[in-house]
């Protein structure tokens, strides 16, 4: 199910501004990498050109390649759509449809791929996924109240079950925890532990200990001004990041010199 | 120093300007109150004399105000009715339109038109109603009656002047459209950004996204809306009253010459002629369209209510 992801010499634009600049690394299948830096350095934007969601804004586009499992992203006549139900996404507001029910929710995304399911089916899914997102004990008596009555932590589990529930090949986290208290982002993390061995994860986070905790490698970004673009300053094994980094920026970032 | 031992008062300070504002409040909220209360008051005295009224006050055959009354308001609600079907889903469309489709400029220009024919006064419209609407749509009467005649709703024989309860409805639609659909851009515009994103990361296109996202986090403003412009069809005096050479029957038909009239309508046309009793039963009749009005907007707050705790509100 996890795939192997491949960029090549991407730039990312929004309309004429150049936002993110030639990022080239490739992410093994069942790691977790995290991307590191300061704010709006394009780490959160290049996260979002690896399922197109950058798309939603007018204007944006890439120059450039995105692999996975040598399928280009941005090849002529790829749909995002489809590319969205396979590079599943997480974001940093927990925000399961309040319109739905839990169980609901959790179908939301599989229910665009097939309309008709057997109640046993989507039964069992929602079981699986919840269980899978470690929320199945909490809600299994309430899957029909409406996803909002959970709390903060909860509903970003939530969004995960949702996420997982297609069975995508790779899964996006942008901040995932930034809303979120320090017991419910331990949940959350140990959670990304666990599905590493299934999933192709790529996290953005602020909180470097969080980064040095879940992650097997990490990408540190970094702006030279505001109006420039950002860049791939180092990309190594979390370890080597975090203890021996071999460009000076990198380590005046890890050790707090900055940022 | 005994006056170190009195307790601090608990009491927040009440500051002018808190004190101005929560009374401003209170006053224009009472005022509601109490127009509505003194409307209904002057209608229910004013009405009284109408349930007792001679069997000979009545016009037509109508021996009590009940009989009298019933077809008027089936017609009322009749045209009201079908101008809502017509309406709503036109308006989500154009509303849709607007507020995801359109790009920017073209969505502004037409949210200005939209605006503009909200401002269109009815007599205007109806005038339309009788001068372009209705010869133009006859032709089509004549067809639909031939062709889908054995459907209850388009029996014969079709009306010559193409004046007809369906004619009265698209009048009522076009003239209720703006309203809503101004009201339904504002709330689809309203639509957290969280949410969109939510579903076009799950796959979904942007049609599922509007479905998933969009109409479910507007549905109570949906509802509202339709109910305002459906306040705006049950009142609507003028272009009924223009376009239909009223009878009081309750008919279902649409397209003959016997077309039930509604209630705002038959006071409009009756009230320079009537005196006496007569007074008394138009108004009686206006009771009823309050009433009518007022079990509407009741029966939409339940449907907005039932599902509350799903709305995304909290």
């Amino acid at each position: 199910m996890s795939k192997r992801i491949e960029v090549n010499d991407l730039n990312v634009y929004y309309s004429k501004f150049l936002a993110v600049e030639e990022v080239s690394l490739v992410i093994e299948p069942r790691t977790v990498t995290a991307l590191i830096g300061p704010s709006g350095c394009g780490k959160s934007t290049f996260l979002r050109t690896l399922n197109r969601m950058h798309e939603v804004i007018p204007g944006a586009y890439v120059t450039g390649d995105v692999l996975i499992d040598g399928n280009n992203l941005y090849g002529p006549g790829v749909d995002p759509v489809l590319v969205r139900r396979q590079v599943g996404m997480v974001f940093q507001r927990p925000n399961p449809f309040p319109t739905m029910s839990i169980g609901d929710n959790v179908l939301a995304g599989v229910k665009l791929n097939n309309r008709r399911m057997a109640k046993a089916d989507a039964d069992d899914l929602i079981e699986k996924s919840l269980q899978g997102a470690n929320l199945w004990k909490e809600v299994k008596d309430r899957l029909d109240k409406p996803g909002s009555s959970l709390s903060g932590g909860q509903q970003q589990r939530l969004c995960i079950a949702r996420a997982i529930a297609v069975q995508p090949d790779v899964i996006l986290m942008d901040e995932p925890c930034s809303a979120l208290d320090p017991i419910s982002t331990l949940a959350i993390e140990d959670l990304i532990e666990e599905m590493k061995s299934d999933y192709t994860i790529v996290i953005v986070t602020h909180n470097m200990q969080q980064a040095s905790r879940v992650s097997d490698r990490t990408g540190f970004f970094n702006i030279a001004g505001t109006g420039k673009p950002g860049k791939l300053i180092e990309y190594d094994d979390t370890t080597t990041i975090f203890s021996n980094p071999s460009i000076q920026a990198t380590e005046d970032y890890v050790s707090g010199r900055f940022g | 120093m005994t006056t170190a031992l009195e307790r601090p008062s608990l009491k927040a300070k009440e500051r002018p300007g808190d004190r101005i504002f929560s009374t401003s409040t209170i006053v224009a909220g009472g005022l509601i109150l109490a127009i509505l209360a003194a409307v209904a008051v002057f209608l229910l005295v004013q009405s009284l004399p109408a349930f007792i009224a001679d069997p000979e006050e009545f016009k037509g055959d109508a021996t009590n105000f009940w009989q009298y009354v019933w077809p008027l308001a089936f017609g009322t609600l009749w045209s009201a009715f079908l101008a809502l079907i017509m309406a709503v889903p036109v308006a989500i469309g154009i509303a849709l339109f607007i507020s995801h489709y359109a790009p920017r400029k073209l969505a502004q220009g037409l949210g200005y038109l939209i605006d503009l024919l909200a401002a269109v006064p009815s007599v205007v419209f109806g005038l339309w109603g009788i001068g372009v609407l209705a010869p133009l749509v006859q032709p089509f009467y004549t067809n639909l009656v031939e062709w889908f005649g054995w459907f209850p709703l388009f029996a014969g024989p079709v009306s010559g002047t193409g004046r007809t309860t369906l004619t009265v409805a698209i009048v009522l639609a076009v003239m209720i459209l703006p309203i809503i659909t101004a009201l339904s851009r504002e709330i689809f515009l309203q639509t957290p950004v969280l949410y969109e994103e939510a579903s076009l990361a799950l796959g979904a296109t942007r049609w599922e996204m509007i479905t998933m996202a969009v109409l479910p986090f507007g549905r109570a403003g949906i509802i509202s809306a339709s109910m305002l412009g459906l306040g705006r069809a049950l009142g609507e005096t003028m272009a009924v009253a223009m376009v239909l050479s009223p009878s009081r029957d309750v008919i279902f038909q649409l397209l003959t010459s016997q077309n039930p009239t509604t209630i705002a309508a038959n006071i409009a046309l009756n009230f320079p002629e009537a005196n006496g009793v007569g007074v008394n039963i138009l108004l009686a009749t206006g009771l009823i369209l309050f009433v009518i009005t007022l079990v509407v907007n009741m029966i939409a707050r339940v449907i907005i209510n039932r599902r509350k705790a799903f709305s995304g509100a909290n």
